[in-house]
């Protein structure tokens, strides 16, 4: 049991990051319009992610938090900083690649954290985690995917030019 | 014989007829004043370039000039008819002040010149970025207006000859989503339905679709049925009570207007409501979709109180429009901007596609989809790749579809773009606003008033970095911030063909000269090519066409084996024949195809099918390897989505959602339209359209000047209070500059809807959203 809370923890942990990560990344890319709108959308997935494994972690006794902090004081104003003053310059562009990069390898973390939990909670029999995982991993798998098909869009341009 | 006034009653006289019977013909005509149809010396074959309709007319000609148009009796469109547009629009051809001759900016002013130094300078510009940035520093962005041999020869120039992905039409505005949705369920894009399912269906569903303005020939077809025997029952959503609404209450049928930015929730609330009262086909289901199991999953999400909650409607209203849905025999759904332009575009005209295909209604008569298209010539746009798509619907992740591609052009495969999905046209104006795309050549468009947030584009479109090539008929607002004006001719002065949101392919014969040194859109393309030098893998000029009906019958063979077959058709063919032709067309099949997918096959096997499908949510394309795992017996693919709410809710300090559209009387951004004094005079200026207890509680009057605002700029325009439902603006979008100010607003306030826009697209089609703003309204002081 301590050892499934372990992973409950992790992943909580992996989600609440994904979220400040993905919210941080938007912040930043406020002129790469999609980027912006697209990380908010599915930052959403990862904050309610974070609400059901405080939900179901409480049954196990874990306490998690369900609404932590979404923003680290200081970086947003920061990063939306430096992202404006790079906006119409072509190094905004390597910048998104760094982010884009850096976000698939987090969301590829969580998912490997969500593999986890489903192989204990079908071994352990668990229905409330077999659930959580087969409805929150696939929405972990589209953030990657996303990041990685931007990364594949946008970096023709970004390092042919 | 007497016309009745067309401004006032645009839809003319009613010619009814009962389910199953032929449309009588009716033929409208308009001849300028003074002149006799027996005093016409000549009439050109064509049909309108001023709406997706495609209604067939011929052109009338009195010693060189154009005198008039009349509707053709004979053709499968219009059956004579026409709308108020086609029969005034036709003056603009004659503006005073046409341009004449190609300008080029010196000292910071656009002066005359001639070809020669005006195509010079485009062309060293060219070589120069080529030799020092690569292709990747030129872009073109085109129209829905030009014809099918110039985007042919526009695609095959940008993509086969430069190599460059930056080229796309400002079809991304209007019909991207209409690709994108067919895309998603059929693998392939390529209209399912005809405009005769009208003449069957028992059930007609307008999604978003304001067909009596936006298509007033459709509508009046839609009408005749609707005044004979066994008329049929309409749906109808959208946020204003437009006579289509109206029709769809006295038809029997249901008029939903949600909140704008909730079409997915009602879509899914629908087909809740299909799924749970067993009006599933489920025999149809099981032998030609996958998916099925999923949207059912996800449609259980979405009962009608849930719904009705989000979209704010009744969830009896919900209830009663699933009723006719679900009981129809015969459905035809269409769609149009309210869906495409709104939140969440793909996923909503998506569900449209998953409706009819759960209740079996398709390929066959009066059971059709019609994602429709806002443009004349948008469909050509995407069946030549000159918008984001590999000419002929070949699928850019296809090793063996670009292969086949660079056989026909006599290219090298690598010389055609293709590691990444052709550049959209926002993500264009991206490249340029960061300084990578260094020149951009916009043919028959403009931007400066029909894109989003319009202070940005300006700043983007006036950057000294970026070398603007304007190709137009008239010094449009974005031609004033060109380093070279191309002056072109239009309909009516060149010769080629152009296809209609329902597949139907006309000839557009020349009837008279362009004006002054203007010249057709394919010789300034075709001249660029030879001053360029492009040459193919022999040697030989590239592209290897050189006239419209060689660019033609290059297209035709292109074409063949495509879903978008044209290879039964040429000029000669066309130009003879009595109505105008739908593909695919064939030798097997010289009289062309009705509807698509009769016997229940799509052209998604993964070696056929265009596209490999998009995340609904992320846009993210699917890989290959998925799509085979999703789809390995090339059915149709219901696709389910989720809501999310949109991204500008309204606020305290913005209390509406601001949604944008058209009126009848205009075409984009009136350069056309505007020089005509009947539609002129009939919609001469902007208004804001608010629901009354809005305007009672903000103290505002019919008529009053009103300032509307958002986050990004503010506009001047009259209140017409309307039967909007409460907390909507609806603000026309055709009214720019250059009747007022020149290129921009100047000193003072904007007109321009554009001005309040957010840059927001949907992330599947990238189809800017014009539907979703939040916005302040009050008086003007
Ligand atoms: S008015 Fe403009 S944006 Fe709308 S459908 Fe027509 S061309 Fe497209």
């Amino acid at each position: 049991m301590s050892k499934l809370r372990l992973v409950l923890r992790e992943l909580h942990r992996g989600e609440a990051g994904l979220a400040r990560d993905l919210l941080a990344v938007a912040d930043r890319h406020r002129a790469d319009h999609e980027i912006f709108h697209v990380a908010r959308d599915v930052a959403g997935w990862s904050q309610e992610h974070v609400r059901r494994i405080a939900e179901v972690g409480a049954d196990f006794g874990v306490r998690l938090n369900p609404e932590p902090r979404w923003t680290l004081p200081g970086v947003g104003v920061l990063g939306r900083r430096a992202g404006a003053a790079l906006a119409r310059r072509p190094a905004s562009g390597l910048l998104l690649l760094a982010d884009l990069r850096h976000v698939h390898r987090k969301a590829a973390g969580v998912s490997l954290d969500w593999e986890l939990l489903a192989q204990a909670a079908q071994a352990m029999k668990k229905q409330s985690l077999m659930q959580l995982a087969a409805d929150c991993h696939p929405q972990t798998l589209r953030q990657m995917r996303w990041a990685n098909a931007q990364l594949k869009v946008t970096s023709p341009q970004v390092i042919a030019s | 014989m007497q016309q009745p006034d067309r401004i006032a009653h645009p839809w003319g006289e009613r010619t009814p007829y009962g389910r199953d019977g032929r449309w009588p013909a009716r033929v409208d005509q308009h001849l300028a004043d003074g002149v006799a149809p027996e005093d016409v010396q000549r009439w050109a074959k064509s049909a309108s370039l001023l709406h997706s309709n495609g209604d067939a007319m011929d052109i009338a000609v009195v010693d060189g000039r154009i005198v008039g148009v009349r509707g053709r009796a004979d053709d499968r469109v219009n059956g004579g008819r026409l709308g108020p547009k086609d029969l005034f629009g036709w003056q603009a051809n004659a503006s005073p002040d046409r341009l004449t001759r190609p300008l080029v900016r010196m000292g910071g002013r656009l002066v005359e010149t001639d070809w020669d130094t005006a195509m010079g300078r485009v062309v060293a510009e060219s070589k120069r970025l080529l030799e020092r940035r690569g292709p990747s520093a030129i872009g073109f962005y085109t129209t829905g207006q030009l014809f099918l041999e110039e985007y042919y020869t526009l695609a095959a120039i940008a993509r086969g000859a430069i190599g460059t992905n930056h080229l796309d039409g400002n079809t991304r505005l209007c019909t991207a989503t209409a690709a994108a949705a067919l895309k998603e369920t059929f693998a392939c894009d390529g209209q399912p339905g005809s405009f005769t399912d009208v003449d069957h269906a028992d059930v007609i569903a307008l999604f978003g679709h304001n067909a009596a303005e936006t298509q007033p020939v459709l509508w009046m077809r839609i009408l005749d049925r609707l005044a004979g025997p066994n008329p049929p029952a309409l749906v109808c959503v959208d946020p204003r009570d437009t006579p289509v609404a109206d029709a769809a209450r006295e038809s029997g049928g249901v008029h939903l207007a949600p909140l704008p930015g909730t079409n997915v929730a009602l879509m899914n609330g629908l087909l809740h409501e299909i799924v749970e009262n067993g009006w599933v086909d489920r025999e149809y289901v099981e032998a030609h979709t996958v998916g099925f199991a999923e949207l059912e999953k996800r449609v259980q999400e979405y009962p009608p109180d849930r719904v009705a909650e989000i979209c704010r409607i009744e969830p009896e209203q919900i209830r009663s429009a699933a009723r006719v849905l679900g009981r129809a025999e015969r459905l035809l759904s269409t769609v149009l901007q309210g869906f495409y332009q709104s939140h969440q575009a793909t996923a909503a005209a998506v569900q449209v596609n998953n409706l009819n295909l759960i209740r079996g209604m398709l390929g066959r008569p009066g059971c059709g989809i019609l994602q429709m298209n806002g443009q004349p010539t948008a469909q050509n746009t995407r069946e030549c790749g000159a918008d984001g798509d590999l000419t002929g619907f070949r699928n850019w992740e296809n090793d063996a579809h670009v292969a086949e591609l660079a056989r026909h052009w006599n290219v090298e495969p690598t010389r055609i773009p293709h590691m990444a999905p052709p550049t959209h046209a926002m993500q264009m104006f991206r490249y340029a606003e960061q300084g990578s795309i260094r020149m951009l050549w916009v043919s028959g468009t403009n931007p400066a008033v029909s894109l989003p947030e319009l202070v940005r584009i300006r700043r983007i479109l006036s950057q000294r970095r970026l070398f603007l090539v304007v190709q137009d008929i008239f010094l449009s607002e974005t031609a004033q911030l060109a380093d070279v004006v191309l002056p072109a001719a239009t309909w009516g002065e060149k010769t080629g063909t152009f296809t209609n949101a329902d597949r139907t392919v006309h000839f557009s014969e020349k009837a008279v000269d362009p004006p002054g040194h203007g010249r057709p859109d394919l010789d300034i393309f075709l001249d660029y090519a030879r001053r360029m030098d492009f040459r193919d893998k022999d040697g030989r000029p590239f592209p290897q066409w050189h006239d419209g009906e060689s660019a033609f019958d290059a297209w035709a063979a292109c074409s063949a084996g495509r879903p978008c077959d044209y290879s039964g058709l040429s000029h000669a063919k066309l130009r003879e024949a009595p109505s105008g032709i739908q593909w695919p067309c064939t030798a097997e099949n010289p009289d062309g195809t009705e509807r698509l997918y009769t016997d229940g096959r799509f052209w998604s096997a993964p070696d056929h099918c265009e596209s490999y499908g998009r995340d609904l949510v992320t846009g993210a394309p699917l890989e290959e390897t998925e799509y085979r795992a999703l789809n390995p017996d090339a059915k149709a693919i219901l696709k389910a989505a989720e809501y999310l709410p949109p991204h500008e809710r309204p606020s305290d300090e913005y209390p509406f959602v601001l949604i944008t559209g058209r009126t009848i009387h205009h075409f984009h951004t009136r350069t056309k339209t505007g020089r005509v004094p009947e539609l002129q005079a009939a919609a001469p200026d902007v208004w804001v359209e608010c629901s009354k207890d809005d305007a009672r509680r903000l103290g505002l009057a019919d008529g009053d000047a009103a300032e509307v605002a958002t986050p990004r700029g503010t506009i001047t325009a009259r209140v017409r209070i309307g039967d909007i439902r409460g907390g909507v603006l609806f603000v026309p979008f055709h009214y720019g500059y250059w009747d007022t100010t020149g290129s921009g607003p100047g000193g003072g306030r904007g007109r321009a809807a554009n001005e309040l826009t957010v840059t927001d697209w949907d992330p599947a089609s990238k189809q800017p959203l014009f539907k979703t703003a939040a916005a302040r309204l009050g008086g003007a002081s």
